[in-house]
């Protein structure tokens, strides 16, 4: 497979300028020898060998002709418009999504080379392919150079100077009908019908899907919605290559539609794509070294010696190591069972970091189960201070307590309580980390499940309970501390509704907080609008991880700084009235955008007639003088 | 939580004393950061003591675990050590022996150390002595009591065992379940 696509890789087609350069070096060769009246051998040879090469190109066409003949008329059509774009689009967005699925797509990526050979073959007008270009390079440049002696040798100094400038006349006259004749070409490619008629898509409800011809469809329609302009079907609207690529996507992919399209409106449609495929594809497994324990050169040495491939994770971090395979169960070696190291993911070590308690601190991890945070925080205050580690699960603190201990964290108190029961419990916290409890759908590629499970009411409830969390957290930090004073939000999520929406509730409700800089070289920065919300400016200092763009899983992390204490730092509201009220509030809210915006057309006919006019205007087009004309 | 009784002090000083001997003075007279042992539920903690005072927020029934557990109270009245208490066991240890690295792993899967694995070990060890179990590169693995003195176990049969154990790290996987709450 490897050679076979270094091959193609040879004969991407040639940019503009090497376009026109190979075009008037031919029309030089070409004119030289007609002007200079010695017969000159080398050319004359030239154009049999062509003819040799062009009859074996034909025929070798004409096998894959009949190789395609099987395909249906109107892939041939994409395909040239697929040309088409080839010319005014950059290549990297092909070329990835391409070879995100190699096997089923180097085919047609052959097809398409033979595609773009035909279409050298017409616009040199009978010029060799160039599959052909690196073989006979010498033979065609060899005769160049003996041309330009021969052509010395015949110019005297008295027809130099009108033979140059008839050259330089000729070759612009040339090159200004190379252009013409690229725009022609450009303009004359027919537009290709890739949505489905109504009569195939009865047809395929029907029957079992076939995944290459939705794979192939869905490739197409993103670079449709890439360039709408130029390559849509005539009197398609975008909206409906939207929607018929987000039910291909649930087809190919499974999703349901509703998360399908929540996903699909984050990203822009070849960004979705990649999005979608990251997500097929499982994460590296990733490890971190236990600080309080070891040193990570000396655990990457021990475990190669055990037959474990590592390499360290990135620059980002220094405790990070990513493993390719081993040979042993990397959850049982005897290094990991005396808590050299411990599992996790990579994106979850971003949280910590953010949050960068030092030492001596007073410290609340309010959703810690199974631990890989808490621990980490631990290790970073070199077991320091006091962490306490809450989780509202009770089954769950087990693996949390296990793995404190076999870590070797003596910092830390473990407690099961709802996380809104603070500040209640206890409050005055230098650091808090809020690792919330979130649809994981940025971990879609451990967790399945995601896909189907996750419905509209979750992305209402789930979010409803994060903002209590956050506010909360917000709550029991100390803002007087002299080090502290600090709140990391984070999820395991890339919905807005869990992420930015609910920093911009927190905003909101507690002016004593602003968002500052998380510190963390990598990540995307959050929205400060999204679909007509817009959030506080300040959005932007907050990160965003995807797992086609850095191979972590899909994560968003926040950092507050509180900057004055609240009355709600010493209210004694616990979880069930924090509870009672936020649903309150949610009702009053839900009336409010309920009941409120309504429209009355007849009453608002006048200033809908006048901004119609003043669109009209806007366009250049007088309303009244067209109105006069409907009269007529 | 609360302080452990007087008695209660007995039966854990005493099984400590097997392991670490005298030893036992440093972890209770620590000038610079004090630690103080207490019990939550049936399980005896040992923790700093600034911990243990902001630890008296949290309600008896929510707090899960505070600092290192040492080990449990059985019904009968004894003290059962718990692999947790391994890293201050292993800090203070009296006799140690170390084990090659062909027998890292049937130690923790949960056997006994037998005399073909051993690498090196204490001189001094007498019979049924507690002692704390090393891999070569100075890992505590585990902890057990010896089958026979130093001095013994010169002479015995390779598959002889020389230790029992009576706890290992392989306890983080086997016993995840029952060991934590």
């Amino acid at each position: 497979m490897g050679s076979r696509r270094h091959k193609n890789k040879q004969g991407a087609p040639p940019s503009y300028e090497e376009f026109e350069a190979k075009k008037n070096k031919k029309d030089q060769k070409r004119k030289r020898s007609e002007s200079v009246s010695e017969p000159v051998k080398p050319n004359k040879k030239k154009p049999s060998f062509d003819n040799d090469k062009k009859s074996k190109k034909s025929n070798v066409q004409g096998k894959k002709q009949r190789k395609q003949d099987d395909e249906s008329e109107d892939e041939d059509a994409i395909r040239k418009r697929q040309l088409e774009e080839e010319k005014s689009l950059p290549q990297v967005d092909l070329e990835e999504l391409s070879s995100a699925k190699k096997s089923l797509f180097d085919d047609s990526e052959e097809e398409e080379e033979e595609q773009n050979d035909e279409f050298d073959l017409e616009g040199e007008e009978g010029e060799e392919g160039d599959e052909f270009y690196d073989s006979d390079e010498e033979t065609r440049e060899r005769p160049m150079f003996s041309d330009d002696e021969e052509d010395m040798e015949a110019l005297s100094a008295a027809n130099m100077e009108a033979l140059s400038a008839k050259l330089d006349e000729e070759a612009a006259l040339e090159e200004q009908e190379a252009e013409e004749e690229l725009l022609q070409t450009n303009i004359v490619q027919p537009r290709a019908q890739i949505l489905p008629t109504e009569e195939e898509e009865a047809q395929q409800s029907s029957g079992p899907k076939d995944v290459n011809i939705l794979r192939t469809r869905m490739i197409e329609i993103v670079k449709v919605l890439e360039d709408f302009k130029n390559s849509a079907e005539e009197g398609k609207s975008r909206v409906e290559y939207t929607n018929r690529l987000i039910q291909d996507i649930c087809d190919y992919f499974g999703y349901t539609p509703f998360l399908a399209e929540k996903l699909f409106n984050l990203f822009s449609p070849s960004e979705a794509m990649e999005f979608f495929e990251a997500n097929e594809i499982a994460r590296p497994i990733t490890i971190r070294t236990n600080t309080l324990k070891t040193r990570r050169r000396d655990l990457a040495q021990t475990l190669v010696n055990r037959g474990v491939n590592l390499q360290p994770i990135g620059p980002w971090t220094k405790v990070g190591l990513q493993i390719f395979d081993s040979q042993v169960p990397i959850g049982a070696t005897p290094e990991y069972l005396a808590g050299h190291y411990i599992l996790q993911a990579a994106s979850s070590f971003l949280p910590c970091m953010a949050l960068a308690p030092q030492e001596n601190e007073r410290v609340l991890d309010m959703a810690s189960a199974p631990g890989g945070k808490t621990t980490y925080l631990s290790a970073l205050m070199k077991n320091t201070g006091c962490i306490f580690a809450n989780d509202s699960n009770k089954a769950r603190t087990k693996s949390l307590i296990a793995n404190i201990h076999r870590l070797g964290c003596t910092n830390t108190i473990v407690c099961n309580y709802d996380a809104r029961e603070f500040p209640k419990v206890i409050g005055g916290f230098d650091r808090i980390l809020l690792d919330a409890p979130c649809s994981g759908t940025g971990v879609i590629a451990k967790d399945e499940s995601v896909k189907t499970s996750r419905t509209e009411k979750d992305f209402i409830q789930i979010p409803h309970l994060q903002k209590q969390l956050l506010l909360s957290a917000i709550d029991s930090v100390d803002a007087h501390s002299p080090t502290g004073g600090y709140i990391v939000y984070s999820t395991c999520s890339v919905m807005v509704e869990e992420n930015e929406a609910v920093v911009d509730y927190a905003l909101r409700k507690r002016p004593n907080v602003k968002l500052v800089d998380t510190g963390l070289e990598i990540g995307k920065d959050g929205f400060t609008s999204f679909r007509g919300k817009h959030f506080n400016s300040k959005l932007n200092l907050t990160k965003r991880y995807y797992p086609h763009t850095y191979n972590v899983d899909g994560f968003y992390v926040a950092k507050f700084k509180k900057i004055a204490s609240s009355p709600h730092d010493v209210s004694k509201a616990g979880a069930y009235e924090k509870e009672s009220l936020a649903r309150s509030e949610a009702e009053e809210e839900g009336i409010i955008h309920g009941d409120f915006a309504s429209f009355n057309d007849d009453e608002d006919k006048d200033l809908i007639e006048k901004s119609k006019a003043r669109n009209l205007k806007k366009k250049g087009i007088n309303p009244t003088a067209k109105g006069k004309a409907g009269k007529k | 939580m609360r302080p452990l009784t007087e008695e209660e002090t007995k039966v854990v000083f005493e099984k400590l004393a097997n392991y670490i001997g005298r030893n036992i003075a440093y972890l209770v007279d620590n000038k610079e950061d004090p630690h103080i042992f207490r019990l939550q539920k049936d399980r005896v903690y040992y923790i700093s003591d600034k911990i243990a005072k902001f630890a008296t927020s949290v309600s008896r029934v929510n707090l899960m675990s505070v600092g290192i557990c040492m080990g449990k109270f059985t019904k009968t009245g004894k003290f059962k050590l718990h692999v947790t208490s391994l890293s201050i066991l292993s800090k203070y240890a009296k006799y140690k022996i170390w084990i090659k690295q062909n027998g890292e792993m049937p130690f923790l899967y949960g056997n006994h150390v037998l005399k073909a694995h051993i690498g090196r070990m204490s001189d001094d060890i007498p019979e049924h002595a507690g002692v704390i179990v090393y891999s070569m590169s100075d890992v505590p693995l585990g902890f057990g009591v010896s089958a026979k003195s130093t001095g013994e176990a010169r002479n015995l049969q390779p598959t002889a065992i020389t230790a029992f154990r009576q706890s290992d790290i392989g306890e983080y996987l086997r016993e995840e379940d029952t060991l934590f709450t």
